[in-house]
């Protein structure tokens, strides 16, 4: 299978790239990438003055599909590097295969799946499950996380060497912190000797009590349970101390405080080994979205004020935050369907994440488009270490393509997911998939 | 004229019209309590449903009460607080409760967001008897109306809310109820139980109850929840009642004509002394009493009743 994306803006943060380019794509590999590729080969194909619609008729390369790219983005398959697919255990909320088809759908083609499953992935016979139902069933690559303790219960280390070598790409126990400081430190040193990223979610159980929105104006004017930013940051800090202490590599997973922005910020500049994500909804929504008590835009950690999301956009503006995830965190309507105090924390981000990246954070001007794209591609397979998110010869096909400039709604009755818990139904956003390519196979297409 | 909306669910959302317009309706309610025979057709034919997620003895029995006297059929529904998180979800009991074409559905429970919740699934209208942490407007309506008789008008008096405000959706109400019609409000209590940018609701923040009672015109005591010493809110009666009780060497430095109030049910010897609780200043049986003619007004008002009572 041969494919021919023709006259696209190609967007390669990883090499700086900028420029329109043709891509061909072959056996799951990009072969090719320059101007008027069809054209040049062989090269004397390209002598003369003929015009190129004429040169691409007569071509001596036979391509089975040619799409045209000419005034869309052509940038490295993006990553996710923080989903909840639920599968296994919770298949009512979301399957691997609805999930990466979600993913596709949002111009993802590799996501990482966190170990908060039933069973959890703690154990190498859930990871290959997962590996083998993504082979089977999956849109796009999927790169388990695996438990950072047994169950999830922070008590002890989960067997994170066979997790390694069955195929998970960090540990982590998301969904819940490890609140031991004893039993992160040694998952710290433990996972070091894979070299294993550990991601750590961030929160201080005891200081977010029974609370279940920011502690702000808008939990007092609600009376909801208050959660603080401290919860989020007193951890922030122990785990940045932890990882100056091993050498650990540390992420810092859904990071929404101000205070949390500023000690990854110095920990940075200190050198110690600390990278961080925000998600979409951080970036795009305010503690006043739980007005009305919108079960929706209830999730952990919680929508926060906006001087923290002013924080967050200055982090991802100066570069402190890497990479930008979703923490898709799929749940069914009957369980949104509740009282706030009863509906399951989590939104999902999928199928909106490019779009209100581009939206929220390119059109205002907070980042470039290139700045924008490197955290969704280059940044993530850096910190997992993966052999993706780079447009190169040689490379795999993973490709997204999209359009920049196409303006939409979002209307979740389309969804992929299984799920329609998003707080951005309705929304109108400007930037949009147009193909999505998974080694070298068109998954998903507008 | 009614209230042109469908349901109470915060004083938050009323304006001083319309909150003026329910205490004036309160108050010709209220003859009827003094005659013979309690009883008008207001709101014959029409069903009442009291849903109660949480125990209550007065605010149950105030609307029971209002209802009847306005002969309205009236039903009281109560589910222990248990079968929130297990058994039927309260969008279920609303879809149910609507096929019975309920008129008024009076709602008390312990979620904040409830009764806003309930009257998203329902074409009754809904009146919140309390929401969690949230509000509990009825309340904050009685009192004002109380204060109202009393004092003879609202606008310029000064009252201080003490207790624990974070948790009590009585202090929510009446703060918002109590600016809307002109009143200045302090609220005093530990630093623990005040919740955070609650000046942001305009009103002076205090953690020292004789400087916060200094003159102020009414005393509104809130009830302690003897559970949250164990979340660490406070180390213990003894010094929650030493520091924030109100007693009478306390009242002192208060305004000889002080009015005292408080929801209930009644700590006697915690947050209030019983030499207050049954003083002359204290407005405790007033505000019972005169619950049952807001909560009167409330239904005819939310009802849409054709002819006066």
């Amino acid at each position: 299978m041969r494919i021919l994306i023709a006259g696209g803006r190609v967007i390669d943060p990883a090499s700086g790239v900028d420029e329109v380019f043709d891509l061909l794509i072959e056996d799951g590999r990009i072969v090719r990438i320059g101007k008027d590729v069809r054209g040049a080969e062989p090269p004397e194909a390209s002598k003369g003055k003929r015009s190129k619609a004429a040169k691409n008729a007569e071509s001596a390369i036979n391509v089975d599909r040619v799409m045209d790219a000419a005034g869309l983005v052509v940038c490295p398959g993006l990553i996710d590097m923080h989903v909840h697919l639920r599968q296994p255990g919770r298949e009512d909320k979301e399957t691997i295969a609805t999930g990466t088809l979600a993913a596709a759908r949002g111009g993802f083609t590799a996501v990482c799946c966190m170990p908060n499953t039933d069973p959890v992935n703690d154990t190498r016979s859930v990871t290959e499950f997962i590996l083998d139902t993504a082979k089977r069933e999956g849109a796009v690559h999927v790169y388990p996380v695996g438990a950072i303790s047994k169950g999830l219960r922070g008590e002890e280390l989960a067997e994170i060497g066979e997790l390694f070598e069955s195929g998970c790409v960090a540990v982590s126990d998301d969904g819940r912190p490890v609140m031991n400081a004893e039993l992160m430190r040694r998952a710290m040193e433990y996972a070091g000797m894979f070299d294993l990223p550990v991601i750590s979610h961030c929160e201080d159980l005891h200081l977010s009590g029974k609370g279940v929105a920011h502690e702000g104006i808008v939990s007092t004017e609600l009376g909801l349970c208050g959660i603080p930013s401290t919860s989020e940051a007193a951890m922030v800090a122990r785990d940045i101390l932890l990882a100056e202490l091993t050498d650990a590599r540390l992420h810092i997973a859904h990071v929404s405080a101000a205070e949390s922005v500023r000690l990854i910020r110095e920990a940075k500049a200190r050198g110690v080994r600390v990278s961080c994500e925000a998600s979409p909804h951080h970036f795009a929504l305010t503690e006043e979205a739980v007005r009305g008590f919108d079960t929706n835009a209830k999730m952990n950690p919680p929508l926060r004020s906006e001087s923290d999301r002013q924080a967050i956009l200055a982090g991802l503006r100066d570069g402190t935050i890497d990479v930008i995830a979703t923490d898709h965190a799929p749940h069914t309507a009957q369980e949104k369907e509740q009282e706030f105090d009863v509906a399951p924390f989590g939104v999902i981000g999928s199928e909106t994440a490019l779009a209100l990246t581009l939206t929220t954070l390119v059109a205002s001007g907070t980042l470039s488009l290139n700045q924008a794209i490197a955290k969704l591609t280059s940044e993530p397979a850096r910190i997992l270490k993966l052999p993706k998110g780079r447009i190169a010869e040689g490379a795999d096909a993973d490709l997204t393509i999209f359009d920049p400039d196409r303006e939409w709604t979002v209307d979740t009755s389309g969804f992929a997911s299984k799920s329609r818990n998003t707080p951005f139904h309705g929304w109108r956003l400007k930037g949009g998939t147009v193909a999505t390519i998974v080694a070298g196979k068109v998954v998903w297409e507008a | 004229m009614g209230l042109a909306r469908k349901d109470l669910l915060r004083m938050q959302e009323l304006t001083a019209d319309e909150i003026r317009l329910i205490l004036d309706t309160a108050e010709s309610m209220k003859q009827v309590a003094g005659r013979d025979i309690k009883k008008v057709p207001a709101l014959r034919g029409k069903t009442l449903i009291n849903l109660f997620y949480e125990a209550s003895t007065r605010t149950r029995t105030s609307f029971e009460i209002a209802g009847k006297w306005l002969s309205a059929d009236v039903i009281n529904v109560s589910t222990s607080s248990s079968s929130v998180s297990k058994g039927e979800s309260l969008k279920d009991t609303g879809l149910t409760l609507q096929a019975m074409h309920p008129d008024i559905v009076v709602l008390r429970h312990p979620a904040s967001g409830a009764a806003e919740f309930l009257a998203k699934q329902l074409a009754a209208s809904v009146i919140n008897a309390g929401d969690g942490a949230h509000e509990h407007p009825s309340q904050a309506l009685l009192d004002l109306f109380t204060i109202r008789e009393k004092k003879g008008r609202l606008e310029g008096l000064k009252a201080a809310i003490v207790g624990d405000i974070a948790h009590s959706r009585v202090a929510r109400s009446s703060i918002h109820g109590m600016r809307k019609v002109g009143m200045e409000v302090r609220v005093a209590g530990p630093r623990t139980m005040l919740p955070c940018f609650i000046d942001r609701l305009g009103v002076e923040v205090f953690t020292d109850l004789e400087r916060a009672i200094a003159d102020v015109d009414i005393i509104m005591m809130l009830r302690l929840q003897l559970e949250r010493q164990q979340a660490g809110l406070f180390p213990s009666v003894r010094e929650y009642s030493r520091l924030f009780g109100l007693t009478l060497p306390r009242l002192k430095g208060a305004k000889s004509d002080v009015l005292i109030m408080h929801p209930g049910p009644l700590n006697r010897g915690v947050e209030i002394a019983p030499e207050v609780a049954d003083g002359p200043y204290s407005l405790i049986l007033n505000q019972v009493e005169n619950g049952v003619a807001v909560r009167m007004a409330l239904l005819y008002l939310l009802a849409g009743g054709g002819q006066a009572a």
